[in-house]
């Protein structure tokens, strides 16, 4: 982590009081900000609310909100809900997995995209549901697939700009 | 706007309010609930407040983004008011149609309104489509009314009315009372008589604490999220009377991180209840306490249950805790603590306002009130249906529901979620109350109500469940974890053409040892959906296990897909989608499916105009 | 002081007592894997469930004896059908999850366990927590605890690097229910129980045929294997030391 994140980090911490009660709020503001729970920002948090690392490291991985390792740039859900089940989400959830060359739902290689599945969003009338960031996409069919991604993937030339930013941590592994 | 300082501050205000309204003045209000936006509800209230400001109407007509109507499958919805008409399937393109019939003495727009697919009629008013008019929506009825994130639309139908009641005039004893002869059961699952919990935890000393569970993670059942975020000022009030009843001044409600738009508008209720002197250090001037906190959840289905859910919110992994000692006696932070659902909170000012009697006379003998269930899956009408407890099957598919789509048969429905299990088509007859839900095998759980038609393969149900539980079992106890893991591993076996019959029994101990030994509620139900399809669709299973077929036609190592020859005209339609790049043929010729590539994605069958593509089981199918 | 009722005979208890307490007071005999005098219960192996009525309830259920509260009334059988069916399942259940463990071996030919219908696993680790909860609650370090969940729950250290709380005391290794040696089967005389083997830990490195199920032991990672014949194998997320028998 560069000298700023940790500034960053710091300040996120410097927001709650040393409450054991605060751990997972801080936890996921810290996920919001950086993709990520970095492990230097772990330790920080262990010693700021005075526990042990394990008990941050049994929190950090027990909740599927949190990843250890960078998620992608655009947030893939794919709603595995009953109403989705039925109405052919498996499907769906194959279709993008081929799209994206992911064996299994994961961050891609380039990390643009990370695929989760998700229990539920609560959209059931419009199952299947795929939420891509901050909208959802209804009634998904697998040949709707390729176009719902293309909205997010980056042109060529903007991935090569964006490589050369380096608005990613390099060094770390894909999850 | 300053603080209410007692309950007549409040009634005055409320007249107030009531007397400069307008009731004539149109109002266009338009549902904007997760479904309804995912439908395009904003471009529709974009494209409503553009036109009136084309036409300089904004001070004669008011837009109003509402919470969930209930009726998703035709969002986004919108309601003109005064008259009350009801619009299905509006869009941005329609906002000049329906302006222009608004400013102009207000002719319906036809093509807006409901179609009756019986009769072929349209029809006007909300209450007159099929789908509305058996619901009796106690507890969903304002939301099609208000802007959840204004507390005066609130306030204008009656809101705090009830805690203005219970603060002046009644006893915190009384208030127990009120809901124990109300019969309220607890809505989250589990259907525990609320009156009876509050009570057990008064006889524990103070400080207690009051939580509303907002982990809603039962997959197809969303009518909390629609509460939290189309009346989250109903749940608040539940709170703060149920705080009054029980001396807390500290509660929580935990929302899970799946819903951030409801955690928003809880939120700002809080924040706006306060300010109005709601809520806080000193309630209407009573000098009743209470700061009511949200906590999000970080994702895991455990976290619904009561002890997981506090130990999250102390800030530790979701695990569940031995019962006894329960909650009401040493809870969060081993104090006494009341924890319900969010549905079970919004009762609790129409049990005050109402009275408990009239809540009683509402449902079956040992099931009062209503139950608001998530009507989803193979049905036409998907949406939330909130209806007084007693109503048959029967009734909710057909004549809410509007039956089956594409004409086919009803084969179950899953009630209750993953903990819940499949009732037959057979017993469409069966009255829906806690007790017969559970004599059939299945739970009322908080709603979820997932209809299947002849092309759900309940095997392939029963694994689809056991996947998520082992999924989301925390993991603590030896028979959760290994069961759910290994019933998950006997019925992919299954579901691939690899079972033998001895897997059933075997599922069936398995399944009894999970509901007997589990520490907590997740464990001790993770496999009635095995349990209930065994009971009711064994032919299903042997089918599997037998012949090596599924007769839905789902399990894709037990299906083929071909191309009728006849039906085929060469479109090359499924060529384009196809998975494994594995149908032949030329355009404008009939094309065939190369089996040894097909990966029974079923894309082909999604896109084939002609009905030309079939699919076949009971055969032995090549692995890729 | 509550008085309740186990096995029909009514006992009379110190206030805060759990009924697997009781149930010893009174010299009855109850199957544990997690439980540990010293520390605190976690109700994980399920093994010391009872059937329980509290009193005013109708219904009797079952509930882990280490953590049920003593209660007034309470009318408790260590022993009844439901019990033992629950037994025999749930030992079925541990042997095909880790066949070469002596001590759930012990438990199988205790409770009369023939047959195993499930295929088998060979997990070295069934979660019972003891090791955890001793570094904790005994040791008061924490340096070991749990991390993932459900079916990827493990117990683990941080980022799989040895934390420097630990301080290779080996209570870990002691307490272990199932890392010891692995079963010989009939040559009964050569397989040593847990029991003898005191403070130097169970380290396969000493014996071929033990389990290690924290990878690495710390000691080894501080100073090398001892054996020259000892290969160390890399996987994703940790290293593991391999004895010649892997």
């Amino acid at each position: 982590m560069t000298e700023t994140e940790l500034q960053q980090a710091d300040s996120i911490l410097g927001q709650f009081n040393d409450r054991r009660a605060n751990l997972i709020a801080i936890l996921q503001d810290i996920q919001e900000r950086f993709y990520y729970l970095p492990q230097e920002v772990l330790a920080r948090v262990a010693r700021k609310l005075r526990i042990p690392l394990t008990d941050v490291y049994q929190v950090a991985t027990f909740y599927r909100c949190f990843s250890l390792v960078p998620r992608g740039r655009h947030q893939v859900q794919v709603c595995m809900g009953t109403a989705c089940h039925v109405r052919g989400a498996p499907r769906v959830l194959d279709r993008i997995l081929t799209d994206l060359r992911l064996a299994e739902p994961g961050t891609t290689r380039d990390r643009q995209f990370t695929v989760l599945t998700v229990r539920c969003v609560g959209c059931c009338g419009l199952a299947p549901v795929v939420r891509v960031d901050n909208h959802t996409h209804p009634h998904l069919t697998q040949a709707k697939v390729r176009g719902v991604l293309n909205r997010y993937r980056l042109k060529p030339a903007a991935e090569a700009a964006s490589e050369e930013t380096g608005d990613r941590d390099a060094t770390a592994q894909v999850g | 706007m300053p603080r209410l300082k007692s309950v007549e501050e409040l009634e005055t205000f409320r007249a107030g309010l009531l007397a400069a309204r307008d009731a004539r003045r149109p109002c266009l209000t338009v549902c904007a609930g997760s479904g309804c936006t995912a439908a395009g509800a904003h471009d529709v209230l974009d494209g409503l407040r553009k036109e009136l400001a084309r036409h300089g109407l904004e001070k004669t007509i008011d837009v109003k983004s509402t919470g969930c109507h209930g009726f998703c499958e035709r969002g986004p919805l919108m309601i003109v008011w005064p008259e009350g008409t009801f619009y299905n399937q509006v869009t941005a393109s329609d906002a000049k149609t329906i302006v222009d019939s608004v400013s102009n003495g207000h002719v319906p727009v036809e093509k807006l309104l409901y179609r009756d697919p019986v009769t072929g009629q349209r029809v006007v008013r909300e209450e007159e489509v099929p789908f509305y008019a058996r619901q009796q929506r106690v507890l969903f009825g304002n939301n099609g009314r208000i802007d959840p994130k204004n507390i005066e639309d609130y306030l204008n139908v009656g809101g705090y009315r009830a805690l203005g009641h219970a603060l002046t005039t009644m006893e915190p004893g009384q208030i127990v009372d009120a809901v124990t002869r109300s019969g309220l059961r607890g809505r989250g699952g589990a259907g525990f008589p609320t009156g009876v919990k509050w009570r057990v935890c008064r006889t524990n000393p103070a400080p207690r604490y009051l939580i509303c569970n907002g982990d809603e993670g039962d997959p197809g059942a969303f009518m909390d999220r629609s509460l939290l975020e189309g009346n989250p000022h109903s749940v608040v009030e539940g709170m703060i009377i149920g705080a009054f009843a029980l001396e807390v001044q500290e509660a929580y409600v935990y929302v899970r991180a799946e819903y951030p738009l409801a955690c928003e508008h809880l939120r700002a209720a809080i924040d706006q209840a306060e300010e109005y002197g709601l809520l806080g250090d000193d309630i209407l001037g009573t000098g009743m306490k209470l700061h009511i906190h949200v906590v999000k959840g970080a994702g895991a289905f455990v976290c619904g249950e009561e002890t997981a859910l506090i130990a999250s919110i102390e800030g530790r992994v979701g695990e569940p805790a031995p019962r006894p000692p329960y909650p009401a006696q040493k809870g969060l932070w081993g104090r006494p603590t009341i924890i319900n659902n969010v549905k079970t909170w919004a009762s609790v000012p129409v049990i005050i306002n109402r009275g408990p009697e009239w809540y009683a006379n509402i449902g079956t003998e040992k099931s009062k009130g209503t139950m608001v269930f998530s009507l989803v899956g193979k049905i036409n009408n998907t949406g939330l249906v909130e209806v007084p407890m007693g109503i048959t099957l029967r009734e909710m598919i057909y004549d809410i529901g509007g039956g089956i789509p594409g004409g086919k048969e009803l084969k179950a429905i899953q009630i209750g979620g993953p903990s819940g299990g499949c009732i037959p088509a057979s017993l469409i007859d069966l009255p829906i109350d806690y007790e017969r839900l559970t004599e059939a095998g299945s739970m009322m759980g908080s709603g979820g109500m997932v209809v299947m038609d002849e092309n759900t393969c309940m095997v392939d149900v029963a694994r689809y469940f056991m996947e998520f539980l082992e999924d989301e079992s925390c993991g603590q106890c030896f028979p959760c974890r290994k069961g759910t893991q290994r019933m998950r591993q006997i019925l992919t076996r299954i579901c691939a053409g690899n079972g033998v019959e001895e897997d059933l029994p075997l599922l069936e101990d398995l399944g009894w040892l999970m509901k007997q030994a589990s520490l907590c509620a997740l464990g001790q139900t993770a496999a009635n959906p095995v349990l209930t399809t065994l009971r009711y669709f064994r032919d299903e299973y042997l089918a599997h296990i037998r012949e090596r077929c599924c007769p839905a036609k789902v399990c894709r190592e037990l299906i083929f897909y071909e191309i009728e020859p006849t039906l085929c005209d060469g479109c090359h339609a499924c060529v384009h989608v196809c998975a494994g790049q594995g149908i032949l043929g030329e355009k404008g010729k009939v094309h065939t499916i190369d089996r040894a590539k097909c990966t029974r994605c079923g894309a082909c069958l999604e896109v084939c105009q002609p009905k030309a593509v079939r699919v076949g089981t009971g055969e032995l199918v090549c692995q890729n | 002081m509550p008085k309740l009722t186990i096995n029909g005979i009514e006992v009379l208890v110190e206030k805060g007592a759990t009924v697997l307490e009781a149930a010893r007071f009174l010299g009855l005999s109850i199957p544990t894997l997690c439980h540990d005098d010293g520390l605190a219960p976690a109700s994980a192996c399920r093994l010391c469930v009872v059937e329980a009525r509290r009193g005013a309830e109708g219904r009797s259920k079952l509930l882990a004896a280490c953590s049920l509260p003593a209660e007034e009334g309470m009318v408790v059988h260590t022993n009844s059908a439901r019990v033992q069916r629950a037994r025999q399942l749930l030992i079925e259940l541990y042997v095909a999850t880790c066949p070469s463990s002596k001590r759930i071996q012990d438990l199988a030919s205790a409770y009369g366990m023939h047959e195993c219908r499930y295929e088998a696993e060979h997990e070295n680790c069934i979660q019972c927590g003891l090791c955890v909860r001793m570094c904790e609650q005994q040791m008061m370090a924490g340096a070991i605890g749990f991390a993932g969940r459900g079916k990827d729950r493990h117990v683990s250290r941080p980022f799989d690097m040895t934390s420097e709380r630990c301080r290779q005391c080996g209570a870990c290794l002691y307490i272990c229910p199932v890392c010891e040696l692995r079963c010989a089967g009939p040559a009964a005389e050569s397989t040593l129980c847990n029991g003898c083997l005191n403070f130097a830990p169970v380290c396969f490195q000493s014996y071929d045929d033990a389990m290690c199920f924290l990878d690495p032991c710390h000691a080894c990672e501080l100073s090398g294997p001892l054996r020259p014949d000892v290969k160390i194998k890399t996987r994703a997320r940790a290293t593991v030391l391999l004895g010649e028998n892997q």
